[in-house]
């Protein structure tokens, strides 16, 4: 096996679901990941829209942090991932805020009141969240916005569930494929959101949400291996 | 460009410039703090409809500077730029709201449309009967399946103070509406920018205008428009801007209309009366007739130099609307 097969196959073999533990993991880093990456996903915004996406994403994530101090020990990770959708709403502002909070709304609903996640309830929690967002902000793949990365990372990780991979390997399939559509999409003409009043000049810069989603999913697919 | 700002922390400029507007108001404004938002200090009004607005701070004396008799109950500021987040604008929402309904004036961006929809649901659940009309007055930006739509600017101001008097008056929701809609239908703007502002929390110009250009179509936070091109004389740029204006709606002769000269912040007065004096000449050559006017900066974008024309088509009703009291501390008469 080659370097890249061992680690797949360690993927697949280890860890069969994901409880409480990781939601938490995967926000906190997303957290730090999204502080590191705050000025860059500014520079982003400020290309094609008004430069404060990485601002209310940090804001918003930093006001999540503190909330998942002392969680019950029953708290399950539907429950988590509410909690993060109703801090989003109340903090980040802008479209990001509604959109993002939407998400995690929808995916808690879709994994219910699950103590651990498997890889098929890994791939209903992403599905719901693509598809709250395309409802809240009826955006179609190709317009230029973050469904250019969560569709893809999203039909990614049902192939790779479908093809009996384990948790981990779902999540990391969803990221590498969310970086791609995110990459994929740079060359198009923005139709939503304020990049669309920029017509041609939109072409060859990536979108902000498309890169925050990016992060947040190769966030979660690095926590997913983390022993406690 | 070194950002030189009479601020003291990035993180406190909406929240400090909140305060000072509070203190300096209060025989015509009342603010809540956590969550911010600045109503009309004898707010809520038995029976009289109530009207919100709001968006990224940034844009002064749009909202908080319309909050008053005749005009706005509330305005929500978000954060420079940014929309406020839905809490907010429920909170304001529940706080003017007289038992008439309320309506929620959003210009069109997503940020402010997706916040303010989410506000509107959790209202709605609330049992308050809230309305929302969307502003979309710039025709620099093609209204098609493949843009966000026109985006709301300047015309916002008009909507408001138009709008306002209605519900002063004592229109019903549906009558408030009806009249912010006919408003917006009726008016069009469109804007240019010489040099660009610089957001606090950024620290650097939103955009990069080299000496000698300009960009026509701008929007109210720097966001570009239709085509950037070289400085010209001022009523070259006018005529530019009034043309598609003029086109769109379209203005012929024989209308009577409101001329409104918006500064985005870093233009001087002197320079938006030679603007407003060239567009009144271009509207007279075509037939049409000037009837009511407003120059000064009320919409605008931090330091950003530059300026809007809206033209809106008034009828005997707007007219009277607009001549009707207001005070607040941006628009002041009658009272």
């Amino acid at each position: 096996m080659t370097p890249n097969e061992q680690f797949d196959a360690a993927l697949t073999d280890e860890v069969p679901t994901l409880d409480t533990a990781w939601t938490v993991r995967w926000i906190r880093r997303s957290a730090e990941v999204l502080a590191t990456n705050r000025a860059a996903l500014n520079t982003l915004d400020r290309d094609i829209g008004d430069g404060d996406h990485g601002e209310n994403m940090d804001r918003g994530f930093q006001a999540v942090l503190p909330k998942l101090e002392g969680l019950a020990d029953e708290t399950t990770p539907g429950a988590v991932l509410k909690l993060v959708a109703t801090t989003l709403i109340s903090t980040v502002g802008g479209a990001a805020g509604p959109l993002y909070g939407t998400a995690f709304l929808k995916a808690a609903g879709a994994v219910g009141s699950a103590e651990s996640l498997d890889a098929a309830a890994l791939v209903a929690l992403m599905t719901a969240a693509r598809d709250g967002i395309v409802l809240r902000g009826k955006a179609e793949e190709g317009d230029k916005t973050m469904i250019d990365a969560w569709s893809p990372a999203v039909n990614a990780a049902a192939s790779a569930q479908a093809a009996g991979s384990g948790v981990a390997a779902v999540l990391h399939a969803a990221a590498d494929a969310a970086e791609q559509g995110a990459q994929a999409a740079e060359p198009l003409v923005a139709r939503k959101g304020r990049a669309s009043y920029l017509g041609e000049r939109a072409i060859g810069h990536r979108d902000p949400g498309s890169q925050s989603t990016a992060l947040l999913l190769r966030a979660g697919a690095d926590v997913a291996l983390v022993a406690e | 460009m070194v950002m030189k700002k009479l601020i003291n922390d990035p993180k406190n400029v909406v929240n400090e410039a909140v305060a000072g507007f509070e203190s300096a108001h209060a025989d015509i404004v009342r603010v809540s703090h956590d969550p911010i938002f600045i109503a009309r200090i004898d707010a809520p009004i038995q029976g009289k409809v109530g009207i919100v607005s709001g968006g990224g701070s940034g844009h002064e004396p749009l909202h908080g500077g319309f909050v008053g008799y005749g005009m706005l109950d509330a305005a929500v500021p978000g954060p420079v730029f940014t929309s406020p987040t839905p809490d907010p604008i429920m909170a304001a929402t529940q706080a003017v709201n007289g038992g008439a309904g309320v309506l929620h004036i959003v210009k069109n961006y997503t940020g402010d449309v997706l916040n303010f929809e989410t506000a509107a649901d959790l209202a709605s659940a609330e049992g308050i009967d809230v309305r929302t009309v969307i502003i979309n007055d710039d025709v620099a930006v093609k209204d098609s399946l493949y843009t966000a739509g026109r985006r709301g600017v300047a015309g916002t101001v008009l909507v408001e103070k138009i709008t306002g008097a209605a519900a002063e008056r004592g229109d019903d929701l549906d009558g408030v509406v009806a009249v912010a809609e006919k408003v917006n239908s009726r008016v069009r703007t469109m804007g240019v920018a010489l040099s660009p502002c610089v957001v606090p929390h950024a620290g650097e110009p939103s955009f990069v205008l080299a000496d000698d250009e300009i960009e026509i179509g701008i929007g109210i936070h720097g966001e570009p428009g239709r085509e950037r091109i070289k400085l010209q004389p001022a009523d070259a740029i006018v005529d530019r801007l009034l043309g598609p204006i003029l086109e769109d709606l379209p203005f012929v002769s024989g209308d009577e209309v409101l001329l409104f000269v918006n500064g985005m912040g870093g233009t001087p007065q002197i320079e938006l009366y030679i603007v407003f004096r060239r567009a009144a000449e271009v509207l007279k050559e075509r037939g049409i007739t000037v009837t009511r006017s407003l120059v000064g900066n009320y919409t605008t974008s931090l330091e950003m130099a530059g300026a809007s024309i809206s033209v809106l088509k008034l009828d005997d009703e707007l007219t009277s609307l607009w001549d009707a009291p207001v005070q607040t501390v941006g628009l002041r008469w009658g009272r």
